[in-house]
This record gives structure tokens, C-alpha cells and sequence, in this order.
């Protein structure tokens, strides 16, 4: 269950990445759309945290520790919404490569996620 | 690059490509801080030296963050002397990991040049560098 979700997050993230790179790439800032796809990513993360809290109060243990886990899962919840909301504030393609490297930076922490369970 | 832009008092860092930089120094600011506020507080005793330099590496990161947000000629200054103070020690904590490996025996942020934050520690302050002194050279013209 974990491994999935931590899968699914962190290819959704690359795909968020490489869209908002292909607008920097056309000089485009943010759009609509864009911020819809950072939603849905967001919302990933979210269930994500959800079901992380649900197995800890379960009393099942990450690998690596429990603090490690929960500080990675709310860093993962944060991470593209505080891109997003600098890519409002930068209303050129420089917002469109933020939010690229709010992707890329989601997909490492998934990574670290997946080691920090144990899978 | 209007002349507008020069006009604001506090002329703005985080414009453009400072967004960028804004970003990725903040994500660094909590990676450095959060790791060695864990590590200090749980194992501390373990490897002391590293720990404390992720720690200062944090503290470093937390300021050029806060100057390029304030922006502003003093800022731009103090955040430009940071980053040459961070790629300073960079490459020596990145030099003495590959010598000295026995000093460490657990990783710090700046061990082997950034490797394991994708070389963003090395890469960061050579782009900020840049960034910082061409912020200058526009502002320069504009006035």
C-alpha cells in the first residue's frame, strides 16, 4: 500500500515536473491547468500523509525511525504547494521552472520515503 | 529589466531566476536544519564534527534565504559574501570527506561535494554568485 502510493506520487511528481518545464521551455508562466495538476499531486501527498499517521497509530514501524518518516511526509505535503505559491508571486517561465524543480525535489523525497519504510 | 523595476527602493532578488534560488535555498535551509536538529538531538555523540557543520551549513542557508528575500543593496552584498563563505566551505568539507574519510563517520550536507543532495550544495552558490553580481551590473545601468 505504501510502496504504491510512494510510487505513484513520485511519477506523478516527474510528470508535474516535466510539464512545468515544457511551459519554461515555451517562456510560459503557471497556467490554470498547471495549478490543477499541483493539486492533484498535492492531493497524492495528502492521502499519502493520511495513510502514513493511519499505519503509525496501527503500530507499524518505518525502518528508519518514525520522526524521519513523518518530517519526510510533511516535507513531501509542502513541497509543491510552496512552489505553487511562488510561481503566483513570478509570473514568468522562472515561476514554470520552480515549480519543475518543486517536482524533481518531491520525487527525490519520495525516493528517501520508500528507503525510510523499508520496502 | 524596465526602468521601472530600478525605481522600487528595495530593489527585489527574488525576481526571475531568484525565484529559483529563493526555492532551492529554502528546500536546502529545511533539509540542513531539520537533518542536523535530528541528529544532534538523538546521536550526537556519534559523529559531532559532521553534525555540526550540517548544522552551520543550515544556519548559512537560512540567511543568504532571508537576504534574497529582503533584498535590497546590503542584503545582495551580505548574501553574496554568504555564498562565497558556503562554496568556500563546500569545497573544503567536500576535499577533506574524499582525504580524511576516518573525521567522518557519518555524512554531512556538504560531503563529497553535495553528492548526496544531487551536487545542489555546489552547484547553488556558483548560480547565486552570478545571479547576485549580475543583479548589480543591471541595477548599474538602470541608474
Amino acid at each position: 500500500m505504501v510502496d504504491a502510493l510512494t510510487l505513484v506520487t513520485g511519477v506523478a511528481a516527474l510528470l508535474l515536473a516535466a510539464w512545468c518545464g515544457w511551459a519554461a521551455y515555451r517562456d510560459q508562466p503557471t497556467k490554470d491547468w498547471h495549478f490543477m495538476g499541483m493539486a492533484v499531486v498535492t492531493l497524492l501527498t495528502l492521502v499519502q500523509l493520511a495513510v502514513g499517521i493511519v499505519l503509525l497509530a496501527q503500530g507499524e514501524k518505518p525502518e528508519q525511525g518514525t520522526t524521519i518518516f513523518v518530517a519526510y511526509l510533511i516535507g513531501a505535503f509542502a513541497c509543491v504547494p510552496a512552489a505553487g505559491f511562488m510561481s503566483l508571486a513570478e509570473r514568468t517561465r522562472w515561476g514554470s521552472v520552480t515549480v519543475a524543480a518543486g517536482g524533481v525535489v518531491l520525487a527525490v523525497l519520495e525516493v528517501r520515503l520508500y528507503d525510510i519504510w523499508g520496502g | 529589466m524596465t526602468s521601472g523595476e530600478a525605481e522600487v527602493s528595495r530593489r527585489r532578488l527574488t525576481s526571475g531566476p531568484g525565484t529559483l534560488l529563493v526555492w532551492l535555498y529554502g528546500v536546502m535551509v529545511v533539509g540542513a536544519v531539520s537533518r542536523s536538529a535530528y541528529q544532534i538531538a538523538t546521536e550526537f555523540d556519534r559523529a559531532a564534527l559532521a553534525y555540526s557543520l550540517s548544522a552551520v551549513a543550515g544556519v548559512v542557508y537560512g540567511f543568504i534565504t532571508y537576504s534574497l528575500v529582503r533584498g535590497g543593496e546590503t542584503a545582495r552584498k551580505a548574501a553574496l559574501a554568504c555564498c562565497v563563505a558556503e562554496l568556500v566551505g563546500v569545497l573544503t568539507v567536500g576535499t577533506w570527506t574524499l582525504i580524511e574519510p576516518s573525521a567522518f563517520p557519518d555524512a554531512t550536507v556538504w560531503s563529497d561535494f553535495g553528492m548526496g543532495y544531487v551536487f545542489i550544495p555546489i552547484l547553488l552558490p556558483v548560480s547565486a554568485i552570478y545571479w547576485l553580481r549580475r543583479s548589480r551590473a543591471r541595477n548599474g545601468d538602470a541608474a
